[in-house]
Protein backbone atom coordinates (compact mmCIF):
# COMPACT_ATOMS: atom_id res chain seq x y z
CA UNK A 1 0.00 0.00 0.00
CA UNK A 2 1.11 3.52 -0.78
CA UNK A 3 2.69 5.34 2.20
CA UNK A 4 0.72 8.59 2.26
CA UNK A 5 3.20 10.21 4.65
CA UNK A 6 5.89 10.12 1.97
CA UNK A 7 3.94 12.03 -0.67
CA UNK A 8 4.75 15.64 -1.51
CA UNK A 9 2.15 18.39 -1.21
CA UNK A 10 1.66 18.38 -5.01
CA UNK A 11 1.13 14.61 -5.01
CA UNK A 12 -1.38 14.94 -2.17
CA UNK A 13 -3.24 17.63 -4.09
CA UNK A 14 -3.52 15.33 -7.14
CA UNK A 15 -4.57 12.36 -5.03
CA UNK A 16 -7.25 14.35 -3.21
CA UNK A 17 -8.70 15.65 -6.43
CA UNK A 18 -8.65 12.19 -8.05
CA UNK A 19 -10.36 10.87 -4.90
CA UNK A 20 -7.57 8.30 -4.51
CA UNK A 21 -7.51 9.14 -0.79
CA UNK A 22 -8.96 11.72 1.58
CA UNK A 23 -7.26 14.39 3.75
CA UNK A 24 -8.33 12.39 6.82
CA UNK A 25 -6.35 9.36 5.57
CA UNK A 26 -3.30 11.55 5.09
CA UNK A 27 -3.53 13.18 8.50
CA UNK A 28 -3.89 9.77 10.15
CA UNK A 29 -0.87 8.48 8.22
CA UNK A 30 1.18 11.49 9.32
CA UNK A 31 0.09 11.13 12.94
CA UNK A 32 1.09 7.49 12.90
CA UNK A 33 4.42 8.39 11.32
CA UNK A 34 5.01 11.09 13.97
CA UNK A 35 4.22 8.63 16.74
CA UNK A 36 6.77 6.20 15.38
CA UNK A 37 9.68 8.55 14.52
CA UNK A 38 9.26 11.70 16.57
CA UNK A 39 10.33 10.18 19.90
CA UNK A 40 13.72 9.98 18.13
CA UNK A 41 13.64 13.06 15.84
CA UNK A 42 11.92 15.36 18.37
CA UNK A 43 10.84 17.91 15.79
CA UNK A 44 7.42 18.64 17.34
CA UNK A 45 7.03 20.70 20.49
CA UNK A 46 3.28 20.08 20.47
CA UNK A 47 0.41 19.29 18.12
CA UNK A 48 -3.37 19.05 18.29
CA UNK A 49 -4.25 16.02 16.18
CA UNK A 50 -7.97 16.09 16.98
CA UNK A 51 -8.36 19.74 15.93
CA UNK A 52 -6.45 19.05 12.71
CA UNK A 53 -8.61 15.99 12.08
CA UNK A 54 -11.78 18.07 12.30
CA UNK A 55 -10.39 20.43 9.68
CA UNK A 56 -9.36 17.49 7.48
CA UNK A 57 -12.89 16.08 7.61
CA UNK A 58 -14.33 19.24 6.06
CA UNK A 59 -11.38 20.19 3.84
CA UNK A 60 -12.19 21.69 0.45
CA UNK A 61 -9.75 19.92 -1.87
CA UNK A 62 -10.59 22.22 -4.77
CA UNK A 63 -8.57 24.94 -3.02
CA UNK A 64 -4.85 25.28 -3.94
CA UNK A 65 -3.63 23.63 -0.71
CA UNK A 66 -6.95 22.00 0.23
CA UNK A 67 -6.51 19.40 2.98
CA UNK A 68 -2.70 19.61 3.09
CA UNK A 69 -1.23 19.65 6.62
CA UNK A 70 1.56 22.20 7.10
CA UNK A 71 3.90 22.16 10.12
CA UNK A 72 4.52 25.55 11.72
CA UNK A 73 7.73 26.81 13.30
CA UNK A 74 7.02 27.77 16.91
CA UNK A 75 7.70 31.46 16.17
CA UNK A 76 4.53 32.04 14.10
CA UNK A 77 1.21 32.71 15.89
CA UNK A 78 -1.64 30.26 15.24
CA UNK A 79 -4.77 31.22 17.15
CA UNK A 80 -5.38 28.89 20.09
CA UNK A 81 -2.02 27.11 19.75
CA UNK A 82 1.03 27.62 21.99
CA UNK A 83 3.71 29.93 20.55
CA UNK A 84 6.77 29.61 22.78
CA UNK A 85 9.61 30.43 20.36
CA UNK A 86 11.24 27.47 22.17
CA UNK A 87 11.77 29.80 25.13
CA UNK A 88 10.88 29.40 28.79
CA UNK A 89 9.83 33.05 28.82
CA UNK A 90 6.79 32.19 26.64
CA UNK A 91 5.97 28.86 28.26
CA UNK A 92 2.19 28.68 28.73
CA UNK A 93 1.47 31.44 26.20
CA UNK A 94 -1.42 30.77 23.81
CA UNK A 95 -1.61 32.82 20.62
CA UNK A 96 -4.69 35.07 20.59
CA UNK A 97 -4.65 35.60 16.82
CA UNK A 98 -3.51 34.11 13.52
CA UNK A 99 -0.42 35.44 11.78
CA UNK A 100 -1.23 36.71 8.27
CA UNK A 101 0.58 33.70 6.72
CA UNK A 102 -1.68 31.39 8.75
CA UNK A 103 -4.84 33.22 7.64
CA UNK A 104 -3.61 32.86 4.07
CA UNK A 105 -2.75 29.16 4.46
CA UNK A 106 -6.24 28.56 5.85
CA UNK A 107 -7.80 30.54 2.98
CA UNK A 108 -5.90 28.26 0.59
CA UNK A 109 -7.38 25.24 2.35
CA UNK A 110 -4.24 24.10 4.22
CA UNK A 111 -4.31 22.71 7.76
CA UNK A 112 -1.73 24.25 10.11
CA UNK A 113 -0.54 21.22 12.10
CA UNK A 114 1.84 21.18 15.03
CA UNK A 115 4.46 23.45 16.56
CA UNK A 116 7.98 22.77 15.35
CA UNK A 117 11.13 23.11 17.43
CA UNK A 118 13.70 25.82 16.80
CA UNK A 119 16.58 27.68 18.37
CA UNK A 120 15.18 29.94 21.08
CA UNK A 121 13.80 33.08 19.36
CA UNK A 122 15.40 31.79 16.11
CA UNK A 123 18.88 32.53 17.45
CA UNK A 124 21.18 29.73 16.40
CA UNK A 125 22.23 27.41 13.60
CA UNK A 126 21.69 23.99 15.17
CA UNK A 127 18.37 24.02 17.11
CA UNK A 128 20.46 23.18 20.20
CA UNK A 129 19.39 26.50 21.71
CA UNK A 130 15.80 25.28 22.21
CA UNK A 131 14.85 25.47 25.89
CA UNK A 132 12.81 22.29 25.55
CA UNK A 133 14.36 19.53 23.46
CA UNK A 134 17.14 18.56 21.07
CA UNK A 135 15.92 17.88 17.54
CA UNK A 136 17.91 15.26 15.64
CA UNK A 137 18.88 15.03 12.00
CA UNK A 138 16.80 12.29 10.31
CA UNK A 139 19.84 11.23 8.24
CA UNK A 140 21.98 10.63 11.35
CA UNK A 141 20.27 11.04 14.70
CA UNK A 142 23.54 11.77 16.53
CA UNK A 143 23.78 15.03 14.55
CA UNK A 144 22.08 18.42 14.58
CA UNK A 145 19.38 19.25 11.99
CA UNK A 146 20.73 22.78 11.47
CA UNK A 147 18.84 25.85 12.58
CA UNK A 148 17.14 27.84 13.54
CA UNK A 149 14.20 26.16 11.71
CA UNK A 150 15.63 22.74 12.62
CA UNK A 151 12.29 21.29 13.69
CA UNK A 152 10.69 22.35 10.40
CA UNK A 153 13.50 20.82 8.31
CA UNK A 154 13.69 17.60 10.35
CA UNK A 155 9.90 17.10 10.27
CA UNK A 156 9.81 17.53 6.48
CA UNK A 157 12.87 15.31 5.93
CA UNK A 158 11.47 12.58 8.22
CA UNK A 159 8.12 12.68 6.33
CA UNK A 160 6.21 13.80 9.46
CA UNK A 161 4.65 16.61 7.39
CA UNK A 162 4.78 17.24 3.62
CA UNK A 163 5.81 20.86 4.16
CA UNK A 164 6.39 23.42 6.88
CA UNK A 165 6.81 27.13 7.44
CA UNK A 166 10.07 28.45 8.83
CA UNK A 167 11.61 31.87 9.24
CA UNK A 168 14.96 33.03 7.87
CA UNK A 169 16.90 35.92 9.41
CA UNK A 170 20.42 34.83 8.41
CA UNK A 171 19.88 31.43 6.81
CA UNK A 172 17.47 29.79 9.25
CA UNK A 173 15.37 28.19 6.47
CA UNK A 174 18.07 27.43 3.90
CA UNK A 175 20.77 26.00 6.20
CA UNK A 176 18.58 23.41 8.00
CA UNK A 177 16.98 22.52 4.64
CA UNK A 178 20.50 21.84 3.31
CA UNK A 179 21.57 19.81 6.34
CA UNK A 180 18.35 17.73 6.33
CA UNK A 181 18.22 17.21 2.55
CA UNK A 182 15.05 19.15 1.77
CA UNK A 183 14.20 22.32 -0.14
CA UNK A 184 13.97 25.65 1.70
CA UNK A 185 13.06 29.06 0.27
CA UNK A 186 13.79 32.47 1.77
CA UNK A 187 11.61 34.95 -0.10
CA UNK A 188 12.81 38.49 -0.82
CA UNK A 189 12.42 40.93 2.05
CA UNK A 190 8.88 42.31 1.93
CA UNK A 191 7.45 39.47 -0.17
CA UNK A 192 5.68 37.82 2.78
CA UNK A 193 3.95 39.57 5.68
CA UNK A 194 5.73 39.34 9.02
CA UNK A 195 2.56 40.10 10.99
CA UNK A 196 2.28 37.41 13.65
CA UNK A 197 5.90 36.31 13.31
CA UNK A 198 7.59 36.96 16.65
CA UNK A 199 10.24 39.51 15.65
CA UNK A 200 13.96 38.76 15.96
CA UNK A 201 15.62 41.23 13.56
CA UNK A 202 12.87 43.13 11.76
CA UNK A 203 14.93 44.35 8.79
CA UNK A 204 16.11 40.79 8.02
CA UNK A 205 13.30 38.36 9.03
CA UNK A 206 11.23 36.62 6.35
CA UNK A 207 8.84 33.67 6.58
CA UNK A 208 9.23 30.97 3.95
CA UNK A 209 8.42 27.34 3.10
CA UNK A 210 10.38 24.10 3.55
CA UNK A 211 9.26 21.05 1.55
CA UNK A 212 10.51 17.97 -0.28
CA UNK A 213 10.35 19.63 -3.70
CA UNK A 214 10.82 23.04 -5.28
CA UNK A 215 7.32 22.76 -6.74
CA UNK A 216 5.85 22.51 -3.25
CA UNK A 217 7.77 25.60 -2.14
CA UNK A 218 6.25 27.49 -5.08
CA UNK A 219 2.73 26.31 -4.13
CA UNK A 220 3.22 27.50 -0.54
CA UNK A 221 4.67 30.83 -1.63
CA UNK A 222 1.65 31.35 -3.89
CA UNK A 223 -0.54 31.00 -0.80
CA UNK A 224 1.40 33.21 1.65
CA UNK A 225 2.91 36.03 -0.45
CA UNK A 226 1.54 39.52 -0.92
CA UNK A 227 1.00 42.92 0.58
CA UNK A 228 -0.58 43.02 4.03
CA UNK A 229 -1.90 46.22 5.62
CA UNK A 230 -0.76 44.80 8.98
CA UNK A 231 2.92 44.84 7.88
CA UNK A 232 3.99 48.18 6.46
CA UNK A 233 7.23 46.62 5.13
CA UNK A 234 5.34 44.12 2.97
CA UNK A 235 5.56 45.12 -0.68
CA UNK A 236 2.68 45.89 -2.99
CA UNK A 237 3.43 43.80 -6.07
CA UNK A 238 1.22 42.64 -8.93
CA UNK A 239 -0.19 39.14 -8.41
CA UNK A 240 2.21 36.52 -9.70
CA UNK A 241 2.16 32.74 -10.16
CA UNK A 242 5.43 31.57 -8.59
CA UNK A 243 4.97 28.18 -10.27
CA UNK A 244 5.00 29.80 -13.74
CA UNK A 245 8.59 28.76 -14.59
CA UNK A 246 8.48 25.27 -13.08
CA UNK A 247 9.32 22.70 -15.76
CA UNK A 248 11.74 24.97 -17.60
CA UNK A 249 15.31 23.92 -18.41
CA UNK A 250 18.72 25.45 -17.69
CA UNK A 251 19.58 26.35 -21.30
CA UNK A 252 21.02 29.83 -21.60
CA UNK A 253 20.72 30.57 -17.89
CA UNK A 254 23.70 32.62 -16.68
CA UNK A 255 24.82 31.10 -13.35
CA UNK A 256 27.08 33.43 -11.39
CA UNK A 257 29.79 31.77 -9.32
CA UNK A 258 31.17 34.11 -6.66
CA UNK A 259 34.86 33.36 -6.15
CA UNK A 260 34.68 34.43 -2.48
CA UNK A 261 32.32 31.52 -1.77
CA UNK A 262 34.83 28.87 -2.74
CA UNK A 263 37.61 29.49 -0.30
CA UNK A 264 39.59 27.39 2.15
CA UNK A 265 37.92 26.47 5.39
CA UNK A 266 34.95 24.66 3.98
CA UNK A 267 34.66 20.89 4.17
CA UNK A 268 36.49 19.70 1.01
CA UNK A 269 33.85 17.01 0.52
CA UNK A 270 31.13 19.69 0.48
CA UNK A 271 33.20 21.76 -1.93
CA UNK A 272 33.63 18.90 -4.41
CA UNK A 273 29.92 18.01 -4.17
CA UNK A 274 28.98 21.61 -4.97
CA UNK A 275 31.47 21.79 -7.83
CA UNK A 276 30.04 18.60 -9.32
CA UNK A 277 26.51 20.02 -9.04
CA UNK A 278 27.56 23.21 -10.83
CA UNK A 279 29.20 21.15 -13.58
CA UNK A 280 25.94 19.26 -13.96
CA UNK A 281 24.13 22.59 -14.44
CA UNK A 282 26.62 23.44 -17.19
CA UNK A 283 26.03 20.06 -18.86
CA UNK A 284 22.33 20.93 -18.92
CA UNK A 285 23.01 24.14 -20.82
CA UNK A 286 23.66 26.74 -18.11
CA UNK A 287 26.38 29.28 -18.82
CA UNK A 288 28.83 29.62 -15.93
CA UNK A 289 29.94 33.18 -15.15
CA UNK A 290 32.68 33.82 -12.62
CA UNK A 291 32.06 36.92 -10.56
CA UNK A 292 33.05 38.63 -7.36
CA UNK A 293 31.16 39.70 -4.23
CA UNK A 294 34.11 41.59 -2.73
CA UNK A 295 32.57 42.40 0.67
CA UNK A 296 31.64 38.81 1.52
CA UNK A 297 34.21 38.58 4.31
CA UNK A 298 32.45 41.37 6.20
CA UNK A 299 28.94 39.91 6.03
CA UNK A 300 29.08 37.90 9.25
CA UNK A 301 30.33 40.89 11.25
CA UNK A 302 27.72 43.23 9.79
CA UNK A 303 25.02 40.66 10.48
CA UNK A 304 25.96 40.06 14.10
CA UNK A 305 25.88 43.81 14.75
CA UNK A 306 22.60 44.57 12.96
CA UNK A 307 20.74 41.40 13.98
CA UNK A 308 21.70 41.66 17.65
CA UNK A 309 20.95 45.39 17.76
CA UNK A 310 17.46 44.81 16.37
CA UNK A 311 16.98 41.79 18.65
CA UNK A 312 17.91 43.77 21.75
CA UNK A 313 15.11 46.21 20.93
CA UNK A 314 12.56 43.58 19.82
CA UNK A 315 13.07 41.37 22.84
CA UNK A 316 12.59 44.25 25.28
CA UNK A 317 8.87 43.38 25.15
CA UNK A 318 9.49 40.19 27.14
CA UNK A 319 9.46 41.83 30.54
CA UNK A 320 7.04 39.66 32.54
CA UNK A 321 4.29 42.28 32.56
CA UNK A 322 1.69 41.59 29.86
CA UNK A 323 2.26 37.95 28.85
CA UNK A 324 4.55 35.00 29.34
CA UNK A 325 6.59 34.14 32.38
CA UNK A 326 7.03 36.37 35.43
CA UNK A 327 9.57 35.86 38.24
CA UNK A 328 8.09 34.95 41.64
CA UNK A 329 7.78 37.50 44.44
CA UNK A 330 9.47 40.49 42.76
CA UNK A 331 10.49 43.08 45.32
CA UNK A 332 10.10 45.97 42.87
CA UNK A 333 9.57 46.57 39.17
CA UNK A 334 13.29 46.46 38.32
CA UNK A 335 13.63 43.16 40.17
CA UNK A 336 10.65 41.83 38.20
CA UNK A 337 12.32 42.75 34.89
CA UNK A 338 15.83 41.51 35.59
CA UNK A 339 14.86 38.22 37.21
CA UNK A 340 12.08 37.42 34.71
CA UNK A 341 14.60 37.89 31.90
CA UNK A 342 17.38 36.03 33.72
CA UNK A 343 15.12 33.01 34.34
CA UNK A 344 13.23 33.18 31.04
CA UNK A 345 16.01 33.58 28.44
CA UNK A 346 18.66 30.99 27.58
CA UNK A 347 22.37 31.76 27.19
CA UNK A 348 22.44 32.51 23.46
CA UNK A 349 19.53 34.94 23.72
CA UNK A 350 21.17 36.74 26.65
CA UNK A 351 24.48 36.86 24.78
CA UNK A 352 22.86 38.44 21.73
CA UNK A 353 20.78 40.93 23.70
CA UNK A 354 23.93 42.03 25.50
CA UNK A 355 25.92 42.36 22.28
CA UNK A 356 23.03 44.26 20.65
CA UNK A 357 22.63 46.57 23.62
CA UNK A 358 26.37 47.25 23.60
CA UNK A 359 26.61 48.14 19.89
CA UNK A 360 23.68 50.54 20.28
CA UNK A 361 24.90 52.11 23.51
CA UNK A 362 25.95 55.71 23.77
CA UNK A 363 29.49 56.23 22.46
CA UNK A 364 29.58 53.00 20.45
CA UNK A 365 26.65 53.50 18.05
CA UNK A 366 28.68 55.14 15.27
CA UNK A 367 31.60 52.74 15.55
CA UNK A 368 29.47 49.62 15.36
CA UNK A 369 25.84 50.02 14.30
CA UNK A 370 26.14 52.93 11.88
CA UNK A 371 29.31 51.50 10.33
CA UNK A 372 27.62 48.11 9.93
CA UNK A 373 24.68 49.75 8.16
CA UNK A 374 27.10 51.42 5.75
CA UNK A 375 28.90 48.17 5.02
CA UNK A 376 25.45 46.65 4.48
CA UNK A 377 25.06 49.15 1.63
CA UNK A 378 28.35 47.92 0.12
CA UNK A 379 27.12 44.32 0.34
CA UNK A 380 23.86 45.28 -1.42
CA UNK A 381 25.86 46.98 -4.17
CA UNK A 382 27.98 43.83 -4.63
CA UNK A 383 24.81 41.90 -5.44
CA UNK A 384 23.41 44.62 -7.70
CA UNK A 385 26.63 44.47 -9.77
CA UNK A 386 26.64 40.66 -9.75
CA UNK A 387 23.07 40.45 -11.06
CA UNK A 388 24.07 42.55 -14.08
CA UNK A 389 26.23 39.62 -15.14
CA UNK A 390 24.20 36.65 -13.96
CA UNK A 391 20.54 35.57 -13.76
CA UNK A 392 21.12 33.81 -10.46
CA UNK A 393 24.10 33.13 -8.23
CA UNK A 394 24.97 29.54 -7.36
CA UNK A 395 27.00 28.61 -4.27
CA UNK A 396 27.03 26.31 -1.24
CA UNK A 397 24.35 26.78 1.42
CA UNK A 398 26.63 25.74 4.29
CA UNK A 399 30.39 25.17 4.44
CA UNK A 400 29.80 21.95 6.42
CA UNK A 401 27.50 18.98 6.66
CA UNK A 402 25.49 18.41 9.86
CA UNK A 403 27.85 18.21 12.83
CA UNK A 404 27.54 16.05 15.97
CA UNK A 405 25.22 17.35 18.71
CA UNK A 406 27.19 19.33 21.30
CA UNK A 407 30.29 19.87 19.13
CA UNK A 408 30.06 23.68 18.83
CA UNK A 409 27.90 24.83 21.73
CA UNK A 410 30.81 26.33 23.66
CA UNK A 411 32.18 28.36 20.74
CA UNK A 412 29.62 30.96 19.56
CA UNK A 413 32.05 32.64 17.14
CA UNK A 414 32.67 29.37 15.30
CA UNK A 415 28.89 28.81 15.11
CA UNK A 416 28.39 32.36 13.74
CA UNK A 417 31.13 32.02 11.08
CA UNK A 418 29.39 28.96 9.60
CA UNK A 419 26.52 31.25 8.49
CA UNK A 420 28.84 32.90 5.94
CA UNK A 421 27.02 31.72 2.77
CA UNK A 422 23.46 32.53 3.83
CA UNK A 423 23.71 35.81 5.73
CA UNK A 424 24.41 38.15 2.82
CA UNK A 425 21.04 37.39 1.18
CA UNK A 426 19.24 38.71 4.25
CA UNK A 427 21.43 41.80 4.42
CA UNK A 428 20.75 42.51 0.74
CA UNK A 429 17.03 41.63 0.91
CA UNK A 430 17.26 39.22 -2.03
CA UNK A 431 15.68 35.75 -2.35
CA UNK A 432 17.46 32.41 -1.98
CA UNK A 433 16.72 28.71 -2.09
CA UNK A 434 18.58 25.60 -0.99
CA UNK A 435 18.05 22.34 -2.88
CA UNK A 436 19.64 18.93 -2.19
CA UNK A 437 22.68 18.28 -4.42
CA UNK A 438 24.25 15.09 -3.10
CA UNK A 439 25.75 13.48 -0.04
CA UNK A 440 28.91 13.22 1.96
CA UNK A 441 29.55 9.74 3.33
CA UNK A 442 30.39 9.62 7.00
CA UNK A 443 30.84 6.05 8.21
CA UNK A 444 27.64 4.23 7.33
CA UNK A 445 25.62 7.42 7.06
CA UNK A 446 24.95 9.72 4.16
CA UNK A 447 24.80 13.40 5.09
CA UNK A 448 22.99 15.77 2.70
CA UNK A 449 24.64 18.75 1.00
CA UNK A 450 22.61 21.76 -0.12
CA UNK A 451 23.13 23.85 -3.27
CA UNK A 452 22.05 27.46 -2.91
CA UNK A 453 20.65 29.63 -5.68
CA UNK A 454 20.33 33.36 -4.97
CA UNK A 455 18.09 35.58 -7.07
CA UNK A 456 17.62 39.30 -7.24
CA UNK A 457 14.93 40.88 -5.14
CA UNK A 458 11.41 39.81 -6.18
CA UNK A 459 12.74 37.31 -8.74
CA UNK A 460 11.30 34.26 -6.95
CA UNK A 461 9.51 32.93 -10.06
CA UNK A 462 12.78 32.74 -12.01
CA UNK A 463 14.67 31.41 -8.95
CA UNK A 464 12.13 28.62 -8.39
CA UNK A 465 12.17 27.73 -12.10
CA UNK A 466 15.94 27.34 -12.08
CA UNK A 467 15.98 25.39 -8.79
CA UNK A 468 13.27 23.09 -10.17
CA UNK A 469 15.25 22.56 -13.37
CA UNK A 470 18.30 21.55 -11.33
CA UNK A 471 16.21 19.34 -9.07
CA UNK A 472 14.74 17.42 -11.99
CA UNK A 473 18.11 17.14 -13.74
CA UNK A 474 19.80 15.77 -10.62
CA UNK A 475 17.01 13.76 -8.98
CA UNK A 476 18.50 14.27 -5.51
CA UNK A 477 15.36 15.42 -3.77
CA UNK A 478 13.75 12.03 -4.46
CA UNK A 479 15.94 10.43 -1.77
CA UNK A 480 14.30 10.03 1.63
CA UNK A 481 16.05 9.98 4.99
CA UNK A 482 16.66 6.45 6.29
CA UNK A 483 14.62 6.93 9.48
CA UNK B 1 40.81 37.68 24.98
CA UNK B 2 38.31 40.26 26.15
CA UNK B 3 37.50 43.67 24.77
CA UNK B 4 38.67 46.41 27.16
CA UNK B 5 35.58 48.50 26.42
CA UNK B 6 32.93 45.87 27.01
CA UNK B 7 31.70 45.73 30.60
CA UNK B 8 29.22 42.85 30.52
CA UNK B 9 27.73 43.58 33.96
CA UNK B 10 27.05 47.19 33.02
CA UNK B 11 25.48 46.32 29.65
CA UNK B 12 23.38 43.56 31.26
CA UNK B 13 21.97 46.18 33.62
CA UNK B 14 21.10 48.39 30.65
CA UNK B 15 19.40 45.39 29.03
CA UNK B 16 17.50 44.58 32.25
CA UNK B 17 18.93 41.08 32.60
CA UNK B 18 20.40 39.72 35.84
CA UNK B 19 23.44 37.49 35.22
CA UNK B 20 25.20 34.97 37.45
CA UNK B 21 28.91 35.72 38.14
CA UNK B 22 29.86 32.72 36.03
CA UNK B 23 27.83 33.97 33.06
CA UNK B 24 29.47 37.40 33.28
CA UNK B 25 32.91 35.78 32.95
CA UNK B 26 31.86 33.47 30.11
CA UNK B 27 30.11 36.24 28.15
CA UNK B 28 33.02 38.64 28.69
CA UNK B 29 35.34 36.13 27.06
CA UNK B 30 32.98 34.98 24.27
CA UNK B 31 31.72 38.44 23.31
CA UNK B 32 35.26 39.80 23.57
CA UNK B 33 36.26 37.39 20.84
CA UNK B 34 33.24 38.32 18.72
CA UNK B 35 34.09 42.04 19.07
CA UNK B 36 37.69 41.32 18.18
CA UNK B 37 36.49 39.60 15.00
CA UNK B 38 34.22 42.55 14.17
CA UNK B 39 37.18 44.96 14.36
CA UNK B 40 38.03 44.24 10.70
CA UNK B 41 35.06 46.42 9.66
CA UNK B 42 37.16 49.41 10.67
CA UNK B 43 39.57 48.72 7.80
CA UNK B 44 36.90 49.61 5.25
CA UNK B 45 36.53 53.12 3.92
CA UNK B 46 32.83 53.94 4.29
CA UNK B 47 33.07 57.69 3.82
CA UNK B 48 30.23 58.92 1.63
CA UNK B 49 28.37 55.61 1.88
CA UNK B 50 24.71 55.88 2.89
CA UNK B 51 23.63 53.49 5.66
CA UNK B 52 21.02 50.81 4.85
CA UNK B 53 18.30 50.48 7.47
CA UNK B 54 15.91 48.57 5.22
CA UNK B 55 16.61 46.99 1.86
CA UNK B 56 13.45 48.45 0.33
CA UNK B 57 13.13 51.98 1.59
CA UNK B 58 9.42 52.57 2.14
CA UNK B 59 8.28 55.89 3.55
CA UNK B 60 5.07 57.23 5.02
CA UNK B 61 2.91 54.15 4.79
CA UNK B 62 -0.62 55.26 5.55
CA UNK B 63 -4.04 53.66 5.52
CA UNK B 64 -7.65 54.73 5.99
CA UNK B 65 -8.40 55.37 9.65
CA UNK B 66 -11.24 52.87 9.83
CA UNK B 67 -12.05 50.87 12.97
CA UNK B 68 -11.74 47.11 12.66
CA UNK B 69 -11.84 43.97 14.75
CA UNK B 70 -9.17 43.57 17.41
CA UNK B 71 -8.25 41.25 20.26
CA UNK B 72 -10.81 41.56 23.05
CA UNK B 73 -9.79 43.06 26.38
CA UNK B 74 -10.58 39.76 28.04
CA UNK B 75 -8.34 37.79 25.65
CA UNK B 76 -5.47 40.23 26.10
CA UNK B 77 -5.74 40.32 29.89
CA UNK B 78 -6.05 36.52 29.92
CA UNK B 79 -2.40 36.34 28.82
CA UNK B 80 -1.03 38.49 31.66
CA UNK B 81 0.65 36.84 34.65
CA UNK B 82 -1.37 38.97 37.15
CA UNK B 83 -4.51 41.03 36.67
CA UNK B 84 -7.20 42.67 38.77
CA UNK B 85 -10.07 45.03 37.96
CA UNK B 86 -9.38 44.74 34.22
CA UNK B 87 -5.79 45.91 34.77
CA UNK B 88 -2.38 44.27 34.59
CA UNK B 89 -0.84 44.23 38.07
CA UNK B 90 2.86 45.02 38.63
CA UNK B 91 4.81 45.81 41.81
CA UNK B 92 4.15 49.27 43.19
CA UNK B 93 6.06 51.95 41.23
CA UNK B 94 4.78 55.14 42.86
CA UNK B 95 4.95 55.69 46.64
Amino acid sequence: MMDLARLTASELQQGFRAKAFHPVDVLRALESRIQSVDPTVQAFLSRDFEAALRRAETADVSLPLGGIPIGIKDVINVKGDPCTCASKILQGYTAPYDATVIERLRAAGAIPFGRLNMDEFAMGSSTENSAFQTTRNPWDTTRIPGGSSGGSAAAVAACEVPAALGSDTGGSIRQPAALCGCVGLKPSYGRVSRYGLVAFASSLDQIGPLARSTRDCALLLNAIAGRDPMDSTSLDQPAEDFAAELGRDLKGIRLGIPKEYFVDGMDPRVKSTIEAAIQQCAEHGAELVELSLPHTEYAVSVYYIIATAEASANLARFDGVRYGRRADQPKDLMDLYVRTREEGFGSEVKRRIILGTYVLSSGYYDAYYLRAQKVRTLIRRDFATAFDKADVIVCPTSPDVAFPIGERTSDPLKMYLADIFTIAANLAGICGISVPCGFVHEGENKLPVGLQFLGKSLAETRLLGIADAYERASGWSKENAPI
Amino acid sequence: MSSPDLNVSHVARLARIALAEEEVTTFQDQLGRVLEHIEHLKKLDVSGVEPTAHTHPIFNVTRQDTPGASISRQAALGLAPRTANNLVIVPKVVE
